[in-house]
C-alpha cells in the first residue's frame, strides 16, 4: 500500500473530493464557500471542480440553510452543509438538535436524516469570546446525533467519508489549530462511522491520556517531554464523542491505573467529565490509583487580549505538570 | 397575481365569504372527490375529540376542524413524487394526500401499526410513500425543511415539487424569512402554504403582528402570492394549481395564504378552551363559513349531487371511520427495544 503525505487540511479537500467524484448525492452548502479563505485550504476550487451547483455558496442564513440540508437528506441526498464558525451554528440549533436527530426516532425508523454537518473551530488570533468554541459536548448529550472530531490527517478525511456515508446526521468537528499538521496517509478506505471509536494511539504503561481533536496532539507533544522524564504514556485519541465506546479507555485505565482527561471545551457538564465519570461506573473502585485528573479551559468566555489569551488555552506544558502530579500522587492526595 | 400586502380586509370577517361556491369550472367527479375527503378528515378529527373525551387519547391532539378545505385543495394538485411536510395541526394535511385514518388513529394511540410506527402521535405523521414526509410542533421548522426538499426536486429534475405547511403563528419565527429568502434566491419549486386562521395558541393575531396579512412577507422577498378563502376548496385548488404549475416548469416558489379558521381550541377536543369569550361570537358566524356544507350546497344546487346521495356518502364515511378506530385500537404497542433501535440508522448494524 502506498503512502502521501497530507496536511490535515488538504486531507480533508481531498475528502470531499472523494466524496463528491463518487457520490452523485453529495452536495455542499454553506457560508463562503466560493471564497475559500474562510475555511483555509479545506476547500480550495472544489467550486470550480464539481460546479456552483453542488458547492453552493449561501445566504447568511445559518438556520434555513441548515434545515434544507436536512431537508434534501430526507429525500436522498447527502449534504454537508458547512459553517465556518462553530459559534455561529447555534443559530442553526434547532435544525440539528430538534429536527435531524430525532427524525429516526420520531418517525418509527421510516426516515433518517443523512446530514453532515460541518464545523469548524477557529479559535486565537485575539478573536474573542464569539470565534472561539468548541461546544462539542453540547452536542454529544443529544441522542440521535453523531459526533466527530478528528485529530489526525487521514481520520480528517477518512471520518469526512465515514459521516457522510452514514445515514445518520453527524456533526463533524475540525479544528484551524490542526490545518497544518502533517502525516503519511494510506490510500482511501471506506469505514464504518458505527464502528469506528476511540483509539489507542500511543502505548505507555504510567498513565491514561484521552484527548480529542486538538488536545490530542497536545497530549502527543506532552507524551514525548513525559518519556524523557521516565513517565511513560498512553494516549487514547476519542474520535467519535458521540456515540462513546468506553472499551479501549477502560482496557487503558485497567494497564496504567491512572488518567489524565484533556479536553479543548469548559469543565461543567463536559466531555471531560464525562469520560471520569464513565471510568468510576464502568470500573472497580480500588482501580484508580489517583485521583483522575482533567484539563479543560477556565471557565469563562475566551478573551480577546493576547496575554490573558496565552493563559486561557492550555498548552502541552501543561499536561506534562498535570501528569507529573498524577503520577507522584495517591488517590485523594490532590485536591490537598 | 393580486398583491393584497395591505391586509385581508373582507376575507377576515367571517359574516363575508359564505356565498355558494363558484364550482362550474370543475369536474363534477374531483368535487365529488374533494367532498369525500373533506369528511373523512372532519369526521376523522371528530373521533379524535372523542377518543380524547373518553380518555383513551393521552396524546395531545390539534384539531384542524373547519379548516379542510386547504389541505384538500392543495394536495387535488400533488403527486406521489412530490414532498409534503406539515407542522402541529396537521391531520388533515396527512389525510388529504390519501394517509391511512386507521394509520393516524393507531399513531394517536401509541400502537407500532400506526403512521409513525406508534413513535410519533398526532404531532409527528408521517406517510413516505404518499410523498407525506413528515410533521413536527417546533413552529415554523418544517419551513426550511420544504425549501431543501424544493432544492432536492430541482436537482432531481423530475418537475416535482415541495410545499410546506405553517400557521400564521410561524410568521412570526425568523426561520419564515431566511427560508422565503434562500427558496427565492435559488429560484426553487417550493409552495409555502399559509393556514391563517388568526390564532397561535392563545393570541389573536391582531395582539401578535401588526398587519393580519401574511403574504406580506412573500412580497418582500419577491415570491408571487395569492390570498384565498380557504374555506372555498375550489378557490384554494386553483390557487394552488397556478402556483405548482409554476414551480413545476422551473419559475420558482410560491406563497399561498388561505385565510381559515379553526372550530376548536388550541389543542384538544373543546370550542373555546383556552381562547376566550370574544371568540365564541366569532365561531358562530365562522360556522357560516363551513368549507363541506358550502362544496354540498354548490353541488346539490349545481344538481351534482342529491340530498339522498350525500346522506349515504356521509353514512359511508362514518362507517369507514368506525371501523378504522376499532381496527387501531386492535393495534399492539411498539417493542421496548423500538426505545433504543430506532435512535441512529440500521439497528442491524453495531451501534
Amino acid at each position: 500500500m502506498t503512502t502521501s503525505s497530507l496536511t490535515y487540511g488538504e486531507a480533508i479537500l481531498s475528502g470531499f473530493r472523494y466524496l463528491l467524484s463518487n457520490y452523485p448525492e453529495v452536495f455542499v452548502i454553506g457560508q463562503g464557500l466560493w471564497s475559500p479563505w474562510y475555511v483555509g485550504n479545506s476547500m480550495t476550487g472544489l467550486d470550480k471542480e464539481f460546479g456552483q451547483n453542488r458547492i453552493i455558496d449561501s445566504p447568511v442564513s445559518e438556520l434555513a440553510v441548515t434545515g434544507a440540508a436536512v431537508g434534501a437528506s430526507l429525500c436522498g441526498y447527502r449534504p454537508i452543509v458547512v459553517h465556518p464558525r462553530m459559534d455561529f451554528m447555534i443559530l442553526a440549533t434547532d435544525q440539528i438538535v430538534n429536527q435531524a436527530a430525532k427524525w429516526s426516532h420520531m418517525f418509527g425508523g421510516q426516515a433518517h436524516a443523512s446530514v453532515t454537518v460541518r464545523s469548524i473551530v477557529n479559535r486565537g488570533g485575539e478573536q474573542g469570546a464569539q470565534h472561539s468554541q468548541s461546544l462539542h459536548a453540547w452536542f454529544a448529550h443529544i441522542p440521535g446525533l453523531r459526533v466527530v472530531m478528528p485529530a489526525t490527517p487521514e481520520d480528517a478525511r477518512d471520518l469526512l467519508i465515514a459521516s457522510v456515508l452514514s445515514g445518520d446526521p453527524v456533526l463533524y468537528i475540525d479544528d484551524r489549530w490542526l490545518y497544518e499538521i502533517e502525516q503519511e496517509v494510506s490510500p482511501i478506505v471506506e469505514k464504518n462511522l458505527r464502528t469506528e471509536g476511540p483509539k489507542v494511539i500511543r502505548t505507555g504503561t504510567d498513565c491514561t491520556l484521552v484527548g480529542s481533536s486538538y488536545a490530542t496532539q497536545l497530549c502527543v507533544e506532552a507524551a514525548a517531554h513525559l518519556e524523557k522524564q521516565g513517565v511513560s504514556c498512553e494516549i487514547i485519541d476519542l474520535r467519535v464523542v458521540n456515540p462513546l465506546i468506553f472499551d479501549e479507555i477502560i482496557s487503558s485505565v485497567e494497564k496504567t491505573r491512572k488518567l489524565c482527561v484533556v479536553d479543548g471545551g469548559w469543565s461543567a457538564c463536559g466531555l471531560a467529565g464525562e469520560i471520569i465519570a464513565g471510568i468510576c461506573e464502568k470500573t472497580a473502585p480500588s482501580l484508580l490509583e489517583s485521583t483522575p485528573v482533567r484539563l479543560t479551559l477556565p471557565d469563562a468566555p475566551a478573551p480577546t487580549s493576547g496575554p490573558l489569551e496565552s493563559t486561557y488555552y492550555f498548552q502541552s506544558d501543561d499536561i506534562v505538570a498535570a501528569v507529573l502530579r498524577l503520577v507522584s500522587k495517591r488517590v485523594g492526595e490532590l485536591s490537598r | 397575481m393580486k398583491n393584497r400586502i395591505e391586509g385581508l380586509g373582507g376575507l377576515a370577517d367571517p359574516q363575508l365569504f359564505n356565498e355558494t361556491l363558484e364550482i362550474s369550472k370543475w369536474k363534477q367527479e374531483t368535487l365529488l372527490q374533494q367532498l369525500k375527503m373533506m369528511l373523512i378528515i372532519r369526521g376523522a378529527e371528530e373521533k379524535l375529540a372523542e377518543g380524547t373525551v373518553a380518555g383513551k387519547i393521552k396524546c395531545p391532539c390539534h384539531l384542524g376542524i373547519g379548516q379542510e378545505a386547504v389541505a384538500v385543495g392543495v394536495s387535488t394538485n400533488l403527486r406521489s413524487t412530490d414532498r409534503v411536510f406539515g407542522a402541529h395541526r396537521s391531520h388533515s394535511h396527512y389525510l388529504a394526500l390519501g394517509g391511512s385514518v386507521e394509520g393516524l388513529f393507531a399513531e394517536v394511540l401509541g400502537r407500532v401499526t400506526g403512521c409513525s410506527k406508534g413513535m410519533g402521535g398526532s404531532m409527528h405523521l408521517y406517510d413516505g410513500a404518499r410523498g407525506f414526509m413528515g410533521s413536527v410542533p417546533i413552529v415554523a421548522a418544517t419551513i426550511p425543511l420544504a425549501v431543501g426538499a424544493g432544492l432536492a426536486a430541482k436537482m432531481d429534475g423530475r418537475g416535482d415539487v415541495a410545499v410546506g405547511y405553517f400557521g400564521d403563528g410561524a410568521a412570526e419565527e425568523g426561520v419564515l424569512h431566511e427560508s422565503l429568502n434562500l427558496a427565492s434566491s435559488l429560484n426553487l419549486p417550493v409552495l409555502f402554504v399559509c393556514e391563517n386562521n388568526f390564532f397561535a395558541s392563545h393570541l389573536h393575531i391582531g395582539l401578535r403582528q401588526p398587519s393580519d396579512s401574511i403574504a406580506r412577507f412573500a412580497e418582500a422577498h419577491h415570491i408571487p402570492n395569492e390570498v384565498v378563502d380557504g374555506n372555498d376548496v375550489v378557490a384554494v385548488t386553483g390557487a394552488a394549481a397556478r402556483m405548482i404549475n409554476r414551480a413545476r416548469r422551473g419559475e420558482g416558489p410560491s406563497f399561498l395564504e388561505a385565510v381559515t379558521y379553526r372550530w376548536k381550541g388550541h389543542v384538544g377536543p373543546s370550542d373555546d378552551i383556552d381562547v376566550g369569550v370574544k371568540r365564541n361570537q366569532d365561531l358562530t358566524k365562522w360556522k357560516g363559513r363551513d368549507p363541506v356544507r358550502r362544496l354540498a350546497k354548490a353541488m346539490q344546487e349545481k344538481g351534482f349531487l342529491s340530498a339522498e346521495r350525500f346522506s349515504k356518502v356521509q353514512e359511508e364515511v362514518s362507517t369507514f371511520i368506525n371501523a378504522a378506530w376499532m381496527k387501531a385500537e386492535q393495534g399492539d404497542f411498539p417493542d421496548q427495544a423500538a426505545l433504543l433501535d430506532l435512535v441512529y440508522f440500521r439497528k442491524d448494524e453495531k451501534r
